[in-house]
């Protein structure tokens, strides 16, 4: 009887909702957040970066989503690294796609709403404008206001969203005037002298005046009656030329006249299929891009190869418990992968120095000859193999002897009993489990190696240079340090646009691999289990 | 080779044929230890050799002394200091934030069931098919974006690269945690839950003093990779002051590589030494973490 009242004590508890104030700190929290999220996401769109824009509103709602409905409980103890893994990993790859539709890099750097309002600020003087000599007032909270005076001797105040008014000294707070007829003092200002007017930035932006009739200052000198020299029109999607009348539509991002004259800057604007029918068609990009996906298989495949037979090589030449000064030879053979990898590739790299490496100066003395590592394209591939094998095979010689242990020790029995000799044994029982065992991660090493960016670029640059390329391209570069170079260092201009497009490519590539690996893994299934 | 290491686990019964083949075995070891730590040698006599330069170098160097060590650290050419900082400060705050957030999300993972687990479990390791490195022009892209409404996370900052680590990291270290978490028995929890403990209770009081030593191996591992990471470190960051050490040893190497070669393996050691310290001295468990997968299939 005693036992049951706590009991039911406990399941009152658990019925009522949570305290009142871990719920009032979470929607308070929430709401902040929200505001926060909304800022963001006006000046978003108001820069016209939709995409991310959509993005973060999607990430928004479901935040809030989880945060208010009770059955999404567990769901909130992963809110944040889903939120994470959601704007730094998904929409990232989402972006790719939507980039390599566009013809994003140099002279297409901008959004169209930025690209029109830099378009818009262009002016032109009407044949009706009048021009000014010009004085500059500015307020202590940062307002101007300009003394104009035409060449008939006419003196205009003018404030920016007001009519011109002609003010005689005394009215409207106007101090007396100097002898070049400019107020000495206007209430509320103060005067700017020539050399702070002509600094200040904030002024040649300012529009005085009403709307439709404004004045600008378009030199030290001088303020005109200016009118935009451009107009946008959303209807044709065109700029129109005030003063020709010429219309500059919009082709493939930038504003274009019939006659081929284009408007600076153009901007970031969808051309459809052309990155991939470029990567696919084009004879100038075909010929390097072939070579480099040619080299980005073997290379992946035979680091595979040699690794990971070098590693089960040493693996099995001691896996063997009585073998003296086991642990010592293991840690030795390990110390290529302790250290960082980017600090080993430059040592390499300086030890694989034509002339100046020690292994090019031992060789000289040996043989008189020594391979051109860095500059000849077959000796390059070598040395990059040579390189990576020092570097993995201490992952596979663990890995392999981790999986060796594993195999019982009965079927060798059996198969001594059948009479197999040692290589039938390797043959026919090790390497099959071992297969087994270690599919996954050969795979994953794969797809790994694919994308080897570091010993690539760091070993030389994806060097030597191919000649005649229209595109910077190395010999040894596969297809991520091309992507690389194409963004981000490329002397005729980035194309972001078509190193997306490529990478798209690569994610099939990998992609496929992958899905190979999980029908053949239990990796897949395992999410199944109720574990 | 590998045959004699065959031959010799058959005819065990040999002990004669034991020891040559020992012995046989010793003296390619001795090779594989020259080929695996040669390079490391080779760098250390270069950080020693006054000389300094890659074609003046000898493996034990006529003088021996420090002027590599004492140019790195005392020439205002490159602030070695602050990018080893930066690298330290990086990779601790991204390794802790990632363990906890991902721990956290692994327990719900875990303990709870819910509709669309299964569902989620799999996407999580969906996305993990494509390596964050891909999508590096997008990120990069993205986090210019980023800068242009919210300055300090933009191109530039430690924070964009951190929350650009974090997003990377998430899939794998979910799955590897949900994976241990999975082998603590679920009967642990319940007995609390009987108690009247709430699942948070349970979290931080029971489960986490059972973790601690994976705990501390994901958070060596992700601290290695993240103070090794290079690529997306430079693409997003463009000041010297700003790179970590991996970049700015990479660009400070890039040029007249030839004659800062000294100063350059003083930088490297120092650089990579606490690391390798680490691994060697943790190498039983963290081979454990590595190869976790491998020896239970």
């Amino acid at each position: 009887m005693t036992a049951v009242v706590p009991q039911n004590d406990r399941e009152a508890k658990a019925s009522t909702p949570a305290p009142l104030l871990p719920r009032l700190l979470r929607f308070v929290l929430l709401i902040v957040g929200d505001i926060v999220l909304i800022w963001i996401l006006a000046r978003m769109v108001s820069l016209g970066y939709l995409p991310l824009a959509a993005a973060l509103l999607a990430i928004g709602i479901f935040v809030n989503v989880v945060m208010v409905r009770r059955e999404a409980y567990p769901i909130r103890w992963m809110v944040v690294g889903l939120v994470l893994m959601a704007l730094f990993t998904i929409y990232p790859i989402f972006f790719t796609v939507w980039v390599s539709f566009t013809n994003y890099g140099e002279g297409h750097l901008i959004t169209q709403e930025q690209a029109i309002q830099q378009i818009l600020k262009a002016k032109y003087l009407p044949e009706s404008g009048r021009a000014f000599t010009w004085t500059a007032f500015k307020s202590d909270d940062g307002t101007y206001a300009l003394w104009l005076q035409d060449t008939d001797g006419n003196a205009y105040l003018a404030r920016p969203g007001e009519p011109l008014s002609q003010p005689q000294p005394g009215e409207a707070g106007i101090g007396p005037l100097d002898d070049k007829g400019i107020p000495e003092t206007i209430e509320g200002y103060q005067r700017l002298n020539a050399i702070r007017a002509a600094t200040d930035k904030n002024l040649t932006e300012i529009q005085f005046g009403e709307a439709g009739s404004t004045v600008q200052i378009r030199s030290p000198r001088e303020a005109a009656e200016l009118l935009p020299l451009y107009v946008y029109d959303s209807a044709q999607d065109a700029m129109i030329d005030q003063q020709t009348g010429v219309v500059y539509k919009n082709l493939r991002g930038t504003f274009t006249s019939p006659s081929g004259e284009q408007l600076r800057p153009g901007f970031v604007a969808n051309i459809g299929l052309t990155n991939f029918q470029n990567f696919f068609a084009s004879p100038a990009l075909r010929g390097p891009l072939l070579r480099i996906l040619i080299w980005n298989f073997a290379f992946a495949t035979f680091s595979l190869l040699l690794n990971f037979s070098f590693g089960l090589l040493i693996a099995i030449m001691y896996n063997d418990a009585r073998f003296p000064l086991k642990k010592t030879i293991r840690t030795l053979l390990i110390i290529p992968y302790t250290a960082p990898a980017l600090l080993t590739i430059l040592v390499w790299r300086g030890m694989l120095n034509p002339e100046l490496g020690v292994i090019d100066r031992v060789l000289e003395n040996l043989f008189g000859w020594a391979p051109p590592w860095l500059t000849d394209p077959g000796w390059s591939k070598v040395a990059i193999l040579i390189i990576n094998l020092w570097l993995s095979y201490p992952y596979f010689m663990l890995i392999c002897s981790g999986a060796l242990q594993a195999i019982p020790d009965d079927y060798y029995a059996a198969a001594q009993v059948d009479g197999a000799n040692a290589w039938q044994q390797f043959w026919n029982i090790t390497l099959p489990l071992l297969l087994v065992a270690l599919g996954p991660l050969l795979i994953a090493s794969f797809v790994f190696n694919f994308n080897n960016f570091n010993l690539i670029y760091i070993f030389n640059a994806g060097g030597p240079p191919m000649a005649g390329t229209p595109t910077p391209a190395g010999h040894t570069d596969i297809l991520i340090s091309y992507v690389y170079n194409l963004a981000f260092t490329a002397r005729r201009g980035v194309d972001y646009g078509f190193a997306a497009a490529i990478t798209i490519v690569i994610f099939f590539i990998v992609g496929t691999i992958t899905l190979i690996q999980f029908r053949y893994t239990r990796m897949w299934e395992e999410v199944g289990e109720n574990v | 080779m590998s045959s004699t290491g065959f031959r010799q686990r058959l005819r065990s019964s040999s002990t004669l044929q034991y020891k040559v083949s020992v012995a046989i075995r010793l003296v390619i070891a001795v090779f594989l230890i020259i080929f695996s730590i040669f390079p490391i040698l080779w760098v250390i006599s270069a950080s020693l050799d006054p000389t300094g330069s890659l074609a003046t170098q000898r493996l034990i160097p006529r003088n021996i002394g420090l002027d590599n060590y004492q140019t790195l650290l005392t020439s205002g050419e490159f602030p070695f200091w602050k990018w080893m900082w930066n690298s330290i400060k990086i990779a601790t705050i991204a390794s802790l934030l990632s363990l906890s957030i991902t721990t956290v999300a692994a327990y719900a993972f875990s303990r709870f069931r819910f509709r669309i687990r299964q569902m989620m479990l799999r996407g999580i390791l969906l996305i993990q098919v494509f390596p964050a490195l891909l999508a590096l022009v997008a990120t990069f892209l993205m986090i210019a974006q980023i800068g242009d409404v919210v300055p300090f996370i933009g191109l530039n900052t430690h924070t964009a690269l951190i929350l650009v680590y974090l997003g990377g990291a998430m899939g794998i270290n979910i799955w590897l945690m949900k994976g241990f978490l999975d082998t603590i028995p679920r009967e642990i929890d319940e007995s609390a839950m009987v108690e009247g403990a709430s699942h948070w209770q349970i979290f931080t009081r029971l489960i986490l003093p059972l973790l601690r030593p994976i705990l501390i191996v994901i958070f060596i591992l992700n601290y290695i990779s993240f103070y090794g990471e290079f690529v997306l470190a430079r693409v997003l960051l463009k000041g010297t002051d700003q790179y970590t050490l991996m970049v700015g040893l990479q660009i400070f190497a890039g040029a007249q590589f030839d004659q800062r070669w000294g100063v350059f393996a003083a930088g490297a050691l120092i650089g990579a030494l606490p690391i390798m310290f680490i691994y060697i001295l943790l190498q039983d468990q963290i081979i454990g973490g590595l190869t976790q997968g491998a020896v239970k299939g």
